[in-house]
């Protein structure tokens, strides 16, 4: 058993000796992304469980060690964390947990801590908490991010992006059942696979990479019998964890709808451009200011290329440009609005409208501060200017029942089927999206 | 022929029509939650006129979809189905609203169509009204009648039928009309469909209003009338409204391939015969040996027995007037029980109490000599004041002492009542951490009474279905509201009424422990825990909590009545030689007459009721300080929070070079006013204040409100907003502010992400600033020099404004800004050597600087020193503390506040910290248990006092009382 040793403030750190004695467990949110991440992780010595669980435990275990009243997915997050620790599947004296923190003004920020309250409430004081952060928030002996580990990360999540893209275009109509899923494992396992050679990060490689991506869906032999597409957005973890949307994707497809899930890429281009638009508003240093001004530059350079990449295949949908999107969310907030998904979320609903995607699920746990402002704040303003948005706000919390928010949704399907009988499918869909590519191939 | 089946929450409605849609049988009825066997046998009711012939079937309802799925039939969703049949029957209509047993709509149709419903909240629907109802003791047909005769109408909260009890509660305990409340309920009802369904679009034009709610109440019509300002031609009744939903699916069904109508019976009755409940619990009792084992532990632990019919001598009375029920013990010297009463009170304990204190008279008549009495409960002042009862405690002191009557060691009370929970810890001999479930009442008895009623059983009968039940459903631990929901899933999925009801009563445990009380473990609670309160006695409540904790309690057999047996000991502790309450003689001249008036003493303008007794007794209640009691004008204990409000109210006006500059006084604008003040004032503005806020004022704003579970705060902006747009300014400025002022406490020195963007989400829904210029720029408060170009480029461009006098504004601004903080630090500093010098408690009421506003906090400052206590405020005291190191990310700068504050409270023995918490606060789920364990490392008392649009002092009464009987307690231990 490894010592426990203590920083200053009497933080219990992750040291080198639990590097090599302990597993560390790691909470699902973006299935095929974060499966990329447990590998790059593995990669660089560590022993990491990426926790697929789903079932009400995990709901009760964060009931009983979280404020009733914090948001869901913190609820969710520390209650998977914590019935993975009580499962007896693993030694408690030979686990850490991993947890991600951003620094912003939403109190998502608060999780760690939350997770460290709830583990000593459970008795498990001894269990080392470690934070997945850029911001150089809490740091220990036994885990750090280094450029090549955050770079790979970085990849894993385009990557990712680009996976997902594709499979949400190709499952609803493929011919044989399970094929998308196929291409997914291959996929990611072949990419994990080139993290540990070198040379992987060329530009060249990766655009070849993107393209083989593309061309590998593409080449999944589909029916496409018109189906209804539906937009999610959403607070981060909502949005893309079926944990916590109670396997929204999964119901949308049973309802013969094609999901469509914007990716995480412009999420952490957000995230960077936040501090440039801060420093615009109210100054600071301009070290900042140049540095996250790169990041936002080379991250949508690859998303560029990726954007690209899809577009060779006409009958693919292409992620749009950050700056498109931001461009359109100007029209409703200040790039000011950043905390949790700010201004992002109401312009990814504006970008699904303005894309063809009229019909739009905007989650959000239950009470979420932000989206009082950027969800559910800005749908009525989004209706007056374009009245063929048919935008549903569905809250998640633990005592939400499924069959009201599947209810709900029903409701906004039936006016998605009314208004696609009155008019039919357009091919309008690729031909706007098309015009962003050029553009953002031409950057 | 076509058939529309609709499925709700709490009816199947069926109807067939014929080819034209013409409606050729129609039934209504309730389903007591057997839905498919309900669903099956009304459809068999049709078999003689439709067997062997073809039918077009759709199903429809919340409740239908799982029917429809298991017996594999077409279901539409119903919202869809209304507005089908609206278009059929009712072309003209503009919008629709119809109210179901747990559903509300609104369908619009001129204007796009949109349809809304209620989300994850059941306020204002039908099951609110019966929820109501029940709490009247009426039929929700006598409720009807007896709206009809209304003089005035309550304010009731209406988001949730919580809040709503929580209103009419003290309303009736004051002695208000029934006709009054009655009317008020429905206009509540109105309320919500307007606020929370429409959230903004006018309902105007023509109206449909349909659903069993509006069919059968004529007095909630006349409200929705009368509110909506609606002509008899305007106003549509169809005369099927109860049937309508079921008619769309009818309608529906005509583009259905038709079938047999006996495949379609069939499939359905089969369907009925499924059973697949998917969550369930093990059941709570095994065998009947169990059972009878566990009660017989429990009956041991009673009062001395005594032989009531041939007692003499002395006895303690003690009266509990209950928010639902009234309790009375008569007792010996040693604490037999001579006479006990428990029993709803109907909504007049006064009634209650001279019924049976007529019959104690009666009964003992000379034999015993009542030398003591006391009073608690919520109408502890009412009945004290009637009867003349010696003295009054507050009820958690009640409780307390009846619980250590029976396990002295006691460290853990929890009672749970009708609609109120309390629980508490026991520290010292004094009690310690007061939880009371405020915001909600799932966790109480009047919820499963509520529901054994909807299904049709006496409370006692469900409760004892429930003993034995095999598979109780698991319906999770959240608000009443939700739950609801949660039964209805487990009604589709097939569950019986036995594991509905264990269910119930393990979800009742459940919100105690872990919403409530929010304990992870027994130990947590404590080592001899006392249960109390009449929910208790429903053995599955009190199994269910021993089987959650894993651990043995102690309920005593008169767990109904404690507060009364604890104010009857404490009656005895008095010490009297005779009690001075009214005798018989007395009783039988006694009369009561409850008249309400509204005090217009200051801006609060309490409701007041005031009742009359015979002997001229008067007792006046609603008020929230002693000003319309006639007893002297006001006690005049020092209130920081009510300068802090007036002084900010003052900051207002100018000389009008540049413009009229409208500020909304509301959220963050009220502590930045000294900034914003000196700012525009300096640059030639008048700035002129929107008006003070008050209840009108919310609801003049409330048709813009997008989100309504945001906070309270945040809500009332759209008020001043809409009132800043008559008040003829040339802008309005509500600047976004991410960034507070960094006083150094914490890591960072964020606003809250409502206080930082609403003006955005202001800009987006309010239609009428438009007309005006609205003004909601970024800025960064934190770095003054950046401020001051930032603001020059700003106001330079939108007003052509030198950059020069932008600076020396900002500089002017950010100077005025220091200068109120120091006053507001002096004026605390006097205040707390005053309160010292008189030797008063001090109270530190914390939360957001906004809070000072009288109608969010709804006076309870003026409450809190109408008990003698000198109020201070968080921000008056957080500058003498450094940081500290908290178990939090600490990254906002009042809640930064909160922290120092609670750390310097910590260090003086005469203050105490009271936290104001605003309702759909996100961030003070992590500040509340952030603050009381700093307190409670400084081995201080934690006051919590939730605070919403409603204004129901009471709780807050209990609290504040507690704090004293505590304070007073501790400092009688420690001499």
């Amino acid at each position: 058993m490894a010592e426990l040793v203590y920083n200053e403030q009497g933080r219990l750190l992750f040291t080198e000796e639990m590097k090599r004695e302990y597993t560390l467990l790691m909470p699902q949110m973006l299935p095929v992304h974060f499966t990329m991440l447990k590998e790059i992780f593995e990669l660089h010595g560590y022993k990491i469980d990426l926790l697929t669980t789903n079932h009400r435990g995990i709901v009760d275990e964060g009931l009983k060690y979280v404020h009733n009243d914090t948001c869901y997915p913190a609820l969710l997050v520390i209650g998977q964390l914590i019935d993975a620790v009580k499962s007896g599947k693993y030694d408690p004296h030979k686990i850490g947990l991993l947890i991600t923190q951003t620094g912003g003004g939403c109190r998502a920020s608060n999780y760690i801590h939350l997770l460290r309250k709830a583990l000593h409430r459970a008795g498990y004081d001894y269990i080392p908490v470690v934070s997945v952060n850029l911001s150089g928030l809490e740091k220990n002996p036994g885990f750090s991010l280094d450029f090549k580990k955050i770079r790979q990360m970085a990849y894993a999540m385009i990557y990712g992006d680009l996976i997902v893209l594709m499979a949400n275009q190709c499952r609803p109509y493929e011919i044989i059942e399970g094929e998308t899923d196929r291409r997914i494992e291959k996929w990611v396992r072949r990419l994990t696979d080139e993290f540990k050679g070198k040379g992987s990060f060329k530009t060249e490689h990766i655009r070849e990479n993107f393209n083989r991506i593309v061309d590998d869906f593409a080449s999944i032999p589909l029916n496409r019998v018109p189906k209804v597409k539906v937009g999610i957005v959403g607070e981060i973890y909502i949005k893309y964890a079926p944990l916590g949307n109670n396997n929204l994707e999964e119901f949308l497809r049973s309802e013969d709808c094609e999901p469509v899930v914007p990716g995480v890429t412009d999420f952490i281009i957000f995230k960077a451009n936040n501090r440039v638009e801060d420093h615009k508003l109210y100054g600071g240093k301009l070290l900042t200011y140049i540095g996250a001004g790169f990041l936002e530059w080379y991250i949508k350079r690859l998303q560029g290329y990726m954007i690209a990449a899809v577009k060779r295949y006409p009958e693919f949908r292409p992620p749009c440009t950050f700056d498109h999107l931001k461009k359109l969310a100007g029209e409703y907030l200040g790039y000011g609005n950043k905390m949790g998904e700010g201004w992002l979320l109401t312009g990814e609903m504006l970008e699904l409208i303005d894309s063809g995607i009229n019909n739009i699920v905007c989650t959000q746990p239950f009470g979420c501060l932000p989206n009082h402002v950027v969800g559910k704040g800005m749908i009525r303003k989004i209706k007056n200017n374009l009245p063929q948005a048919n935008i549903v706000a569905i809250d998640y919390d633990p005592g939400a029942t499924r069959i009201n928010q599947e209810n709900r949704i029903k409701l906004m399907l039936a006016n998605a089927r009314m208004a696609q009988g009155d008019r039919p499918r357009e091919t309008k869909t690729q031909a706007k999206s098309s015009d962003d590519t050029k553009r953002a191939v031409n950057t | 022929m076509r058939i529309g089946i609709d499925i709700g929450s709490t009816t199947v409605k069926v109807v067939l029509l014929d080819d034209r849609d013409e409606i050729i049988f129609k039934t209504y009825e309730r389903h007591m939650s057997k839905v498919r066997e309900k669903t099956a046998e009304m459809l068999a009711m049709l078999g003689l006129k439709l067997s062997g012939s073809e039918v077009q079937v759709a199903v429809t309802g919340s409740a239908g979809l799982g029917v429809a799925k298991a017996a594999n039939l077409e279901f539409v969703q119903e919202v869809f189905a209304t507005a089908g049949a609206v278009e059929r029957f009712y072309p003209s209509t503009d919008v629709v609203v119809e109210l179901g047993g747990e559903d509300a709509k609104i369908i619009f149709f001129t204007g796009g169509l949109e349809e809304r419903m209620n989300g994850s909240c059941a306020g204002g629907t039908g099951a609110f009204i019966d929820q109501m109802a029940t709490l009247l003791n009426v039929t929700p047909d006598e409720l009807n009648t007896l709206s009809e005769k209304y003089e005035k109408l309550y304010s009731i909260a209406s988001r949730c039928g919580v809040f709503a009890k929580t209103d009419i509660q003290p309303l009736l305990n004051q002695g208000a009309r029934k006709e009054d409340i009655a009317a008020s309920i429905f206009q509540a009802v109105v309320n919500q469909t307007i606020s929370g369904l429409a959230q903004g679009r006018e309902i105007k034009g023509n109206v449909l209003f349909l659903g069993g709610p509006l069919f059968f109440l004529s007095g909630l019509r006349k409200r929705f009338v009368e509110t909506l300002k609606l002509t008899p031609e305007e106003a549509v009744f169809p005369d099927n409204a109860d049937v309508f939903v079921a008619v769309g699916a009818g309608v529906y069904a005509g583009n259905i391939a038709p079938m047999e109508f006996d495949e379609v019976l069939r499939r359905i009755q089969n369907a009925s015969a499924v059973k697949n409940t998917t969550n369930t619990l093990p059941p709570l009792f095994k065998s009947k040996e169990e059972y009878e084992e566990f009660t017989a532990r429990h009956n041991a632990n009673r009062p001395p027995e005594v032989d009531a019919d041939g007692y003499r001598g002395d006895a303690y009375l003690g009266v509990d007037a209950g928010s639902t029920t009234t309790k009375l013990v008569l007792i010996t010297p040693d604490g037999g029980l001579l006479y006990t009463y428990y029993a709803s009170n109907g909504g007049n304990p006064v009634a209650v109490v001279l019924e049976q204190l007529k019959e104690i008279y009666r009964r003992f008549g000379d034999r015993v000599t009542i030398k003591g009495s006391a009073a608690t409960g919520y109408g502890e002042d009412l009945v004290k004041n009637a009867f003349n009862i010696d003295n009054g405690l507050v009820e958690t002191v009640a409780h307390y002492r009846a619980a250590a009557h029976f396990n002295p060691k006691v460290d853990f009370i929890i009672d749970i009542g009708g609609q109120d929970m309390k629980c508490f810890k026991i520290r010292n001999r004094a009690i310690d951490s007061i939880l009371l479930n405020e915001a909600c009442s799932s966790g109480c008895g009047s919820f499963i009474e509520t529901f054994a009623k909807a299904l049709g059983y006496s409370i006692a009968d469900f409760a004892k279905l429930g003993l034995f039940a095999e598979k109780p459903v698991d319906l999770g631990s959240r608000c009443t509201v939700f739950m609801n929901s949660s039964v209805k899933q487990a009604q589709k999925e097939g569950a019986g009424v036995d594991d509905i009801s264990a269910g119930l009563s393990i979800s009742i445990v459940k919100n105690a422990i872990y919403k409530v009380i929010r304990a992870s473990s027994p130990s947590e609670l404590g080592r001899h825990i006392v249960v109390q309160g009449g929910t208790f006695l429903n053995d599955a409540v009190l199994r269910s909590f021993e089987l959650e904790l894993g651990t043995e309690v102690t309920r005593p057999t008169i767990a109904g009545i404690m507060g009364a047996y604890g104010a009857a000991l404490y009656a005895r502790s008095l010490h009297l030689e005779k009690s001075g309450i009214l005798g018989l003689e007395e009783l039988e001249k006694f009369s009561h007459t409850a008249k309400s008036s509204q005090c217009g003493l200051c801006g609060n303008n309490c409701h007041l009721t005031i009742n009359t007794f015979s002997g001229g007794r008067r007792f006046i209640s609603g008020n929230r300080c002693e000003r319309p009691l006639g007893k002297g004008k006001n006690t005049g204990m020092p209130n920081l929070m009510k300068w802090k409000y007036d002084y900010l109210r003052s900051l207002s006006g100018g000389e009008n070079h540049r413009g009229r500059i409208g500020l909304p006084f509301a959220l963050n604008m009220l502590e930045n006013l000294p900034f914003w003040y000196t700012f525009f004032t300096r640059l030639g503005f008048e700035v002129v204040l929107s008006p003070e806020s008050s209840r009108a004022l919310y609801s003049y704003g409330q048709h813009t409100i997008p989100s309504d579970t945001v906070c309270y705060p945040a809500k009332i902006i759209h008020g001043h907003i809409e009132k800043l747009l008559e008040m003829d300014v040339d802008a309005i400025f509500y600047p976004c502010l991410p960034y507070n002022f960094d006083e150094g406490k914490g890591d960072n020195h964020y606003n809250c992400p409502v206080v930082a963007y609403y003006p955005e989400l202001i800009e987006a829904n309010v239609s009428g600033l438009k007309k005006v210029r609205y003004l909601n720029p970024y800025f960064g408060m934190h770095r003054p020099r950046d401020f001051a170009k930032k603001a020059a480029d700003y106001f330079g461009e939108m007003f052509g404004i030198p950059a020069g006098e932008v600076k020396s504004a900002s500089r002017a601004a950010f100077k005025a800004y220091d200068a109120y903080c120091s006053i507001l630090h002096e004026r605390g500093e006097r205040i707390i050597e005053e309160a010292r010098k008189n030797g008063n408690q001090i109270i530190v009421l914390a939360g957001r600087p906004y809070h000072a506003d009288p109608e969010i906090n709804h006076g309870i400052d003026s409450l809190i020193a109408s008990f003698g206590l000198a109020v201070v405020t968080e921000d008056a005291l957080a500058y003498k503390q450094p940081r500290r190191p908290v178990h939090v990310l600490n990254q906002w700068t009042y809640h930064s506040r909160l922290y120092c504050a609670s750390d310097y409270v910590n260090t003086q023995p005469d203050m105490q910290l009271v936290q104001l918490v605003s309702f759909g606060c996100g961030i003070d789920a992590i500040t509340t248990d952030e603050v009381r364990s700093i307190l409670e490392e400084g081995g201080k008392l934690y006051t919590q006092l939730k605070i919403d649009e409603i204004n129901n002092l009471a709780a807050v009464r209990i609290r504040i009382r507690s704090l004293l009987a505590a304070i007073e307690a501790r400092r009688e231990g420690e001499n």
